[in-house]
């Protein structure tokens, strides 16, 4: 890893093997950078929200607005989730959007919809688990580069569902399927109660239990973390497990949305995702990284598209807007880092 | 150790049955067979009767689509419908490099006649000439060549049309109803590409001709997942909304969805290219749906017949050209209620 900062604060924890990446993360965290980064990027989309309310003070900040673009946002926030854990374990998925495509496709070929809608949730979570975990196992004990490993995946996830749904769309009929995701649940679709619930369970996953430390440790350093005691190559395996897990999450958010399954399904989930969890703070060398930051990443994103579609622009400068807001949080995080480095 | 034995052999058991249930969950079959339901051209008529054995070469993009797998799959069917035809195609590659070589490949085993739809017109134009000058007629589908030069005959759509007659649908709608000011929405296809600067200003110049004009406008991708995502934003932005017009009827599964999400009922909605799925709903006429604008594959079937009459030196019976025409524009026709039960057979499951 060349991951520079944290190297000499891991090697000190070595000889206590558990703790070390805890101690390491721990005064950085309550520390003051990440917070002026996070309240920076929560400032960027209060100030877009605000833009959005301006513009169309009687569309934009409504209920219904809300709930539309939280349920956009659903489906890119799971699978940003999954890509926050394996970026911060040093890693990057290239595959995850194909990854979806093939659990959506995989779920609602006639066969299984012909087994009922807990059949299909569960084909789709399968289908997105063992896909993640072929990925984990060809970088772990395969030893293939993240970048190559997942970057095959992409290729052949979105064949082999090109090559099952034959190329067309396949439409859901299982009307239990989409009256329970499609629904509400106390006034709030079951969709954002899907993403609160992985966001939830994600942060506790990754800030309060021992999986999230290791994944910090592999990430900060995979060779000090083996010193450490900790099986990397079994740690690596299971985060692209949970990233494949939360692409099936994210394919039945989007076979509910649109109410089929199609190979075109998932396209470019890869890159937003990657914007999304880069913006949102996490270091792509890994090591460090937030899920706060992840989401809000989402929801800028979210909302810039929903600001252009309110005020009927074109979609060639939203993509412009885009492209400025990941330089303009890069640099933001580099300069953050340089200091910091300069500092200690 | 035998406490590891134990976990092993239970996970080991629990991933086999995952993938035992994973592989009894890939079958695409329906119950029963349905009914083949690819466009072909009629079996009547002089020119039907068997005349001289013709080997027409096929070459498609991927079929990635509903819209592109119907093309292939009519050009098939049509091949089939003629004793004296045999049809070489070749496997559809979005590979431009692949599709010349491929085209290369039919013009070296000597086949009569050459139907090409391009991935890329401009692309496949040169080999298109190869073959027109190694004394091979080239049918040239959809997608145009840079020059007459490469083409014996061209068989297209009509964007521009497609656009105008969903404009002039949607007006007179409008206009029945005594909608003086109408909110007209329009979910386009990819907006970088020609066919849809195309389709989207013959719906504007056929709006302006009746006094309207298209309001919230966004462009999806072709797909369920962007029509969805797109309309959805679209319809938040649009509390009053009196007519939709989306380009895709593959797309245009998404565009539902997120109506029927919204909750929306309070418009007419008129979709493109004319699937079997959305003259289903036109004909049950219970939604939002009341008509599609066709961009149809049937060219593919008529393209295989074209190059048949072309082998075989016929022309088109009912004209008085001894020849085939160069250009036929095939016509871009709005399928509503009232004569959905004719275009029913060349609705393609998207």
């Amino acid at each position: 890893m060349t991951s520079k900062s944290s190297t000499p604060v891991l090697a000190t924890g070595t000889d206590d093997p558990t703790p070390p990446p805890r101690q390491r993360e721990r005064p950085r965290r309550g520390g003051f950078p990440v917070d002026v980064r996070l309240a920076g990027l929560v400032g960027v989309l209060l100030l877009l929200c605000l833009v959005g309310y301006i513009t169309r003070p009687d569309g934009f900040l409504t209920e219904a607005n809300i709930s539309t673009m939280l349920r956009l946002a659903a489906a890119i926030g799971v699978v940003s989730v999954g890509m926050t854990f394996v970026i911060i374990s040093g890693g990057i998925d290239l595959s995850v959007g194909s990854i979806v495509a093939l659990s959506s496709v995989w779920m609602t070929t006639l066969a299984t919809q012909s087994y009922g809608p807990v059949v299909m949730v569960l084909c789709g979570l399968l289908v997105g688990l063992a896909c993640g975990l072929v990925n984990g196992l060809l970088i772990s004990y395969g030893k293939i580069v993240p970048f190559i490993a997942t970057l095959a995946m992409y290729a052949s996830a979105r064949g082999l569902a090109e090559r099952l749904s034959g190329r067309r769309t396949q439409v859901v009929s299982e009307t239990g399927f989409t009256t329970f995701f499609r629904g509400a649940f106390l006034g709030i679709p079951v969709l954002i109660w899907m993403l609160a619930l992985v966001f939830a369970v994600g942060w506790v996953l990754l800030n309060r239990t021992n999986f999230g430390r290791r994944t910090l440790a592999v990430g900060g350093n995979a060779e000090a973390a083996r010193l450490a005691g900790i099986d990397v190559k079994r740690h690596t395996a299971l985060v692209y497990g949970i990233a494949g897990l939360c692409c099936g999450i994210a394919a039945i958010m989007v076979v509910a949305r649109t109410t089929s399954g199609a190979s075109t399904n998932g396209l470019f989930y890869e890159l937003d995702a990657i914007a999304a969890v880069v913006i949102g703070g996490t270091l792509l060398t890994g090591g460090r990284g937030s899920l706060i930051g992840t989401l809000v990443g989402v929801l800028i994103f979210t909302v810039l598209n929903s600001i252009f579609t309110q005020n009927n622009l074109d979609t060639d400068i939203q993509n412009i807007a885009k492209g400025v807001i990941i330089v303009a949080a890069v640099l933001l995080q580099s300069t953050k880092l340089r200091r910091r480095i300069r500092k200690t | 150790m035998p406490s590891l034995d134990r976990r092993r052999f239970l996970w080991g058991t629990t991933a086999l049955g995952a993938t035992a249930v994973l592989a009894g969950c890939t079958s695409n079959e329906a119950p029963q067979a349905g009914a083949s339901n690819a466009a072909v051209a009629g079996a009547s008529g002089a020119n039907s009767q068997p005349g001289k054995a013709v080997t027409i070469g096929f070459s498609a993009p991927a079929a990635d689509h509903g819209w592109m797998a119907a093309m292939t799959k009519n050009a098939k069917a049509q091949a089939g419908q003629f004793s004296d035809v045999t049809l070489k195609a070749t496997e559809g590659t979005n590979d431009v490099n692949q599709q010349i070589a491929q085209v290369e490949t039919l013009i070296n085993d000597k086949v009569d006649v050459l139907v090409i739809l391009p991935f890329d017109g401009k692309a496949l134009t040169e080999v298109g000439r190869q073959a027109t000058d190694a004394g091979i007629q080239v049918v040239n589908v959809d997608r145009i060549f840079d020059t007459p030069l490469a083409y014996r005959a061209w068989i297209g759509g009509d964007n521009y049309r497609m656009g105008v007659n969903a404009g002039n649908y949607i007006a007179a709608q409008m206009k029945a109803k005594n909608i003086s000011s109408p909110v007209i929405g329009e979910v386009a296809g990819i907006d970088s590409l020609p066919l849809t600067q195309e389709r989207s200003k013959g719906f504007k110049d056929a709006l302006a001709r009746a006094g309207f004009s298209v309001g919230p406008r966004v462009s999806a991708q072709f797909t369920p997942e962007s029509g969805e995502q797109q309309t959805a934003n679209l319809l938040q932005g649009a509390s009053k909304l009196d007519a939709l017009w989306n380009h895709d009827d593959d797309q245009g599964i998404g565009v539902l969805a997120a109506i029927d999400g919204a909750g929306r009922k309070d418009f007419i909605m008129v979709g493109g290219a004319g699937s079997r799925n959305m003259m289903n709903l036109i004909k049950a006429d219970s939604g939002v749906v009341k008509a599609t604008v066709l961009y149809s594959p049937s060219m593919a079937s008529s393209a295989i017949a074209l190059a048949r009459m072309l082998g075989q030196a016929k022309g088109i019976g009912d004209l008085a050209e001894h020849e085939i025409p160069a250009l036929i524009t095939t016509y871009s026709a709005v399928v509503s209620k009232e004569n959905v039960d004719s275009y029913l057979d060349v609705g393609f499951d998207s």
